[in-house]
């Protein structure tokens, strides 16, 4: 009897569940088809831009040595800070993670920490200590202590998630420590390795600021170079299509590397403690290791904030100024943080109740989006207002915009994890206790997720608090945040005025880069 | 001289000064060509003695020697991938990222003469087809899965094989007939094996040598019958199966008990001594027969068998309570007077 009028509830609920569904999915998936075409716009423009030039403008423009010169110099500088990075990366963690390091915490932190230190800062540090440095070996330098974070995160998180039966499996069959690192440990670090690669590549294709101080020429730089003069010309929108190009070309080749092989632990049963490896002579040069990353990756940016300041002595703080940098950088922030995080929440939402086809192709599109760096968005929402909605040019509206699409990807990631910790089956109690879809949807996941959504928040805010290059082209006019007055000052060449917004920029980063860090952490689950 | 000889081995975990002795002075001889079995509760030290023996863990004192061979001494140590000591773990430990065929030529050197051909052989010796060859190590079932780590580890050709609680993780109709599997195995390789397990009746059924452990020391090592029957104290004979342990007055090669007089197995003058029975020894007589009285308390139905609450009542006036087992069909009603009997002699512990 019991069991019988079990199995009804459970069919009725299942029909309920088949009558509801495809009404939530319709405003929720509206929603998420709404977002996702706002940011192809950009792309969509670039593309019908270079329609619209015609053929042969458009050859003329994209086939001349100049473009030659900036691929030669983009391909160099992936090619040489990539593999710098992934190198540095998974020594790096493997000591603090495997090892039996002295103060390993500490480590692993200050191994984080460089992302704190946005990468024109490493860079303006760098170039006013050797004002001589300049060029690919510069600027690979300064991009390899900049973004090698990117890569350490990942690669250390796998690392503490590695099932040590594995090694001793393959120690067990007569495999050496170096063989088993090579043969078992790095091909399981593939995926996270592929990972953060792509992104240290991305970054290194978006950058601006880093490679303006250092004199390289990249994509981007010569972007905003081409804009500077001529506006929105031609030759701007081809440079941003050959970018995109570049930027798909890596998306391809992360795709490939990565490919479809299955790392997760085969077996059962709870994974064995890891019994860290003893160093022993070695230890000190790994600690002198250690210790001269952090020096070029955080010494030389606090020394040199420091000296400046200490230069600048009390006239470089015009209050007046900074709390007016400040005070934009804040509403800029906080205003795209708040708008990107409301754009996610149908995206992530779909992507943990609703998988399915359309939200692969939807959210592959926000993938893509993801990858176009600043300068391209904001390109495109620059000739777009100028040509067709004059009245949005250069608005709070535009910029915020720009900053939703292209800070889209991270509030999804940051809201998908704690969705997915979200049981559906309170969303339904809520329904079955009267409330309408979207407010059942509102009182329970979308409550429950509020910890997602403030950490990916807050990495929407350490984004737009660090952007440079579309805030500098869409924000409204006499708008100066803080990276705006400290570029504007480190132009002219007035190190110590740029000073006091390093250091604020810093400090206000400093906990936003713990808060990854703690995630990071979380995610692999201590 | 037997095979492999540890002597004295320790080994302690934890900070200085807080250290916990997980193996606390072990010593074991197994034979070669032989099966042996370290069985013991969870957290008594087994997995560390293995990963002793495997050479993942530096003893802290004490000797180990395989074949005349030090592997392990004062000032010396061999690591594991230089040890000819093969391992099945738990749960496989297959490399998740290499197709069966790969994983199973790990150990092989890359410039072995005839690696590709013994690969097939491999997979075939432990009951696989060669089209799993092919295959991703999630694709095969738990049962499977052992397989290909027992085909992995055999294509050393190691000396030894150490199994950590293999069967563990399959359910229990696989468990057997893998048993079985990998015990034929190995007695076709002429492999000397070491299985480490927390499961009594598996330690007893495979081996020919059984060691219990306790706390990091063994308790007792010797033949499955001998430990089963003639174990040394109260802990050993109640982790090796259900034990019924009585009072006794032994005298004149017969222990006098509730039961009766028992003929013990070791001639010995005692006032108050325990004795060890297990429990189908004893053998339940209708009223009228001979043997001890008793009656039937309680009874509860397991399907095949039905566990009985007895008391008895001697003429000396003590009374005890004893649980049996016995086969369903035919047992006795709650509050049924019946006689105990018992075969062969009771076990005197020390």
């Amino acid at each position: 009897m019991q069991a019988s009028a079990d199995s009804t509830l459970i069919a009725a609920s299942a029909s309920r569940r088949r009558r509801t569904a495809p009404s939530r999915l319709s405003w929720i998936g509206l929603a998420a088809v709404l977002v996702t075409l706002l940011a192809l716009i950009p792309l969509g423009f670039i593309l019908w831009v270079t329609v619209q030039t015609g053929w042969e403008t458009a050859t003329a423009l994209i086939f001349r040595p100049r473009v030659g010169e900036l691929l030669v110099n983009t391909l160099l500088l992936e090619v040489l800070a990539v593999p710098a990075c992934a190198v540095l990366s998974v020594a790096l963690a493997w000591l603090t993670e495997r090892s039996d390091l002295p103060g390993a915490r500490l480590w692993a932190w200050l191994c984080v920490a460089p992302l704190a230190v946005p990468a024109f800062i490493h860079s303006y540090a760098w170039v006013s200590i050797v004002p001589g440095l300049n060029g690919l070996s510069a600027g690979a330098l300064v991009s390899v202590l900049a973004y090698f974070p990117f890569l350490y995160l990942p690669v250390s998180a796998a690392l503490r998630r590695l099932d040590p039966a594995l090694e001793d499996a393959a120690a067990a069959l007569g495999h050496g420590p170096w063989s088993v690192f090579f043969r078992v440990v790095l091909p399981q670090l593939r995926l996270a390795l592929c990972g953060g690669a792509l992104l240290v590549g991305l970054h290194l294709l978006a950058e601006y600021g880093l490679f303006v101080f250092v004199r390289f020429d990249t994509f981007t730089t010569a972007i905003v170079d081409q804009f500077q003069s001529t506006f929105n010309g031609p030759a701007a929108n081809m440079l941003a299509g050959v970018l995109i190009a570049c930027c798909f070309a890596l998306l391809a080749l992360e795709m490939l590397a990565r490919g479809d092989e299955r790392y997760a632990r085969v077996g059962f049963g709870a994974a064995r403690r890891l019994v860290p490896a003893s160093l022993g002579r070695a230890t000190w040069p790994c600690l002198l290791l250690f210790a001269l990353v952090a020096l070029l990756s955080l010494g030389v940016p606090f020394y040199t904030i420091a000296r400046w300041l200490l230069a600048g002595g009390l006239q470089v703080w015009r209050l007046d100024e900074i709390s007016a940098a400040l005070g934009h950088t804040t509403v800029l922030a906080l205003g795209g943080a708040l708008l990107a995080t409301l754009a996610a929440i149908p995206m992530a939402w779909l992507s943990i109740r609703a998988p399915g086809r359309l939200q692969r192709v939807l959210e592959g599109c926000n993938y893509m989006v993801g990858a176009l760096p600043g300068v391209v968005v904001a390109l495109a929402l620059v000739t777009l207002t100028v040509r067709y909605l004059l009245p949005l040019y250069q608005t709070l509206a535009t910029i915020l915009v720009a900053y939703m699409l292209m800070f889209l990807p991270r509030a999804i990631i940051s809201l998908r994890a704690s969705i997915a910790q979200a049981p559906v089956e309170l969303e339904q109690a809520a329904m079955n206790l009267g409330r309408k879809p979207l407010d059942a949807l509102w009182s329970t996941t979308i409550r429950l997720s509020a910890p997602g959504a403030a950490a990916g928040m807050a990495l929407v805010a350490l984004g737009i608090l660090n952007e440079l290059t579309a805030t500098q082209m869409l924000a409204p006019n006499g708008t100066r945040t803080l990276a705006l007055a400290f570029w504007a000052y480190s132009g002219e060449i007035d190190y110590a005025a740029a000073a006091p917004y390093a250091l604020i920029m810093v400090a206000a980063s400093l906990p936003l880069t713990w808060l990854l860090y703690v995630q990071s952490k979380k995610m692999a689950g201590q | 001289m037997s095979f492999l000889e540890l002597s004295g081995l320790r080994k302690s975990y934890g900070p200085v000064g807080a250290r916990v002795a997980a193996v606390n002075g072990v010593d074991l001889a197994v034979a070669s060509g032989s099966r042996t079995a370290i069985v013991g509760p969870s957290g008594c030290g087994k997995t560390t003695l293995l990963r002793l023996i495997a050479g993942f863990e530096r003893p802290d004192a004490g000797s180990m020697e395989l074949d005349g061979t030090l592997l392990a001494g004062p000032g010396s140590f061999v690591p594991a991938y230089r040890r000819p000591v093969g391992l099945v773990a738990q749960d496989g430990a297959l490399f998740p990222h290499l197709s069966i065929a790969a994983n199973i030529g790990f150990g092989i050197a890359r410039d072995t003469p005839d690696r590709q051909a013994r690969i097939p052989e491999l997979i075939r010796l432990v009951g696989l087809d060669e089209a799993f060859l092919q295959r991703r190590p999630h694709q095969l079932s738990g049962g499977q899965q052992q397989r290909v780590a027992l085909a992995r580890a055999l294509a050393r050709k190691p000396r030894l094989m150490l199994l950590d609680e293999p069967f563990s993780a399959l359910d229990t109709g696989l468990r057997a007939a893998m048993r079985k599997t990998v015990a034929g195995v190995l007695e076709a390789a002429g492999v000397t094996t070491i299985l480490v397990t927390h499961d009594q009746e598996e330690a007893l059924s495979f081996a020919d040598q059984v060691a219990v452990m306790r706390a990091g020391a063994l308790m007792q090592a010797g033949a499955p019958r001998d430990l089963y029957l003639r174990p040394r104290d109260r802990m050993v004979a109640e982790f090796l199966g259900e034990a019924i342990i009585l009072t006794a007055r032994v005298a004149d090669g017969h222990a006098h008990c509730i039961l009766g007089a028992i003929p013990v197995d070791r001639d010995a003058q005692h006032q108050t001594a325990e004795i060890l029975l297990r429990p189908e020894q004893i053998g339940l007589q209708p009223d009228q027969a001979g043997g001890a009285s008793a009656v039937v308390t309680d009874s509860e139905f397991s399907g095949p068998t039905c566990t009985l609450t007895v008391e008895v009542a001697s003429g000396a006036g003590e009374a005890g309570t004893l649980v049996l087992r016995h086969p369903s069909a035919g047992a006795p009603q709650v509050g049924t007077r019946i006689r105990l009997t018992v075969s062969g002699s009771a076990h005197l512990l020390s």
